[in-house]
């Protein structure tokens, strides 16, 4: 090294020693495992705390006027919703399936299974 | 209280700033622990914990970026990780992993050595003034993300920042006349 101490110097070694740190794959499988786990459960909480609001009289005045507004917004949000799901899925998919064609089965399956359950919880029940 | 279409827009919006940030959140525990086995550990808890409060820091931050508050997150969970164990960063940051430069002619190895000299250097900075260089260099924030990150003004993270490299000159300087962290 030269011994050249000025400011600037020190900034350009500095920017040398302390680059970024790419993060080793196996963390990054194991936070996205673990971050699906979490949204899934939160998300069964959530839906579990609409069904019981739904029985609150408290709430049933937005429940009659909304259903027309609902319809158009839920629909593309319950799509959403289920392509959400199931893309949370894709680790555990990939890692079952025993090719391609295996994989877009499972993705299929995956996606409409998904949807029966949003629209199964989006249907009211009586 | 969010209905399943907010509360998928949150998920997605948090999905984007893991993907965005994992690298910033790793490389940023990294340096502070010093090994990558803690590092890892740390980097899970601050996602963890940052998931936990995502939708109040979204409603806060008035689309302002959130990788300051992230690696907040991580800065307190550093201060933890090292109050409960009694222990100071290690020295020894991985050369292998921080310090990729193949060494296949003199030039080369000085360079290398250079580059442990400055991360000995790094280490043996107060708290913040090594947080500041490791936000400033590693993680290419600028003045006003590290203010938010350290909670301090822009122009007292301007002198912070400062007087942490030229503090640093002289540990440098000190490592190569001989003088350095035994």
């Amino acid at each position: 090294m030269s011994g050249d101490s000025t400011f600037e110097e020190m900034e350009r070694r500095l920017r040398a020693a302390l680059h970024p740190i790419e993060p080793p794959v196996h963390l990054q499988q194991r936070l996205e495992q673990t971050l699906d786990n979490i949204v899934e459960l939160a998300a069964e909480e959530l839906e579990s705390w609409e069904i019981e609001a739904i029985k609150d009289p408290r709430n049933w005045p937005r429940a009659a006027f909304g259903p027309a507004t609902a319809i158009v917004v839920g629909s593309g949000a319950a799509v959403g919703l289920a392509l959400l799901r199931t893309q949370r899925k894709r680790h555990r998919r990939r890692a079952q399936s025993k090719g391609l064609r295996d994989l877009t089965a499972r993705t299929v399956r995956d996606v409409a299974r998904e949807a029966l359950k949003v629209f199964d919880d989006l249907t009211p029940r009586h | 209280m969010a209905t399943a279409p907010d509360k998928a827009k949150l998920d997605a919006d948090f999905s984007e700033l893991y993907k965005a940030h994992l690298k910033d959140v790793y490389s940023y525990s990294y340096y502070r622990v010093g090994n990558h086995h803690d590092a890892e550990d740390l980097t899970e808890q601050t996602f963890l914990q940052a998931y936990r409060h995502f939708a109040r820091a979204q409603e806060e931050s008035q689309g302002r970026p959130l990788r300051p508050w992230l690696i907040r997150i991580a800065h307190n969970l550093a201060a933890n990780y090292y109050r409960d164990r009694s222990r100071r960063p290690q020295t020894n940051i991985d050369d292998a992993g921080a310090l990729s430069t193949p060494h296949t002619t003199e030039g080369l190895v000085e360079d290398r050595d250079d580059l442990a000299r400055i991360l000995r250097g790094v280490q043996q900075l107060p708290d913040d003034r090594r947080e500041a260089l490791i936000m400033r260099f590693a993680l290419g924030m600028d003045n006003r993300e590290i203010a938010r990150a350290m909670d301090r003004t822009d122009g007292a993270t301007k002198v912070l920042l400062h007087r942490a490299i030229r503090q640093l000159e002289g540990l440098v300087e000190a490592d190569m006349n001989g003088n350095g962290p035994k």
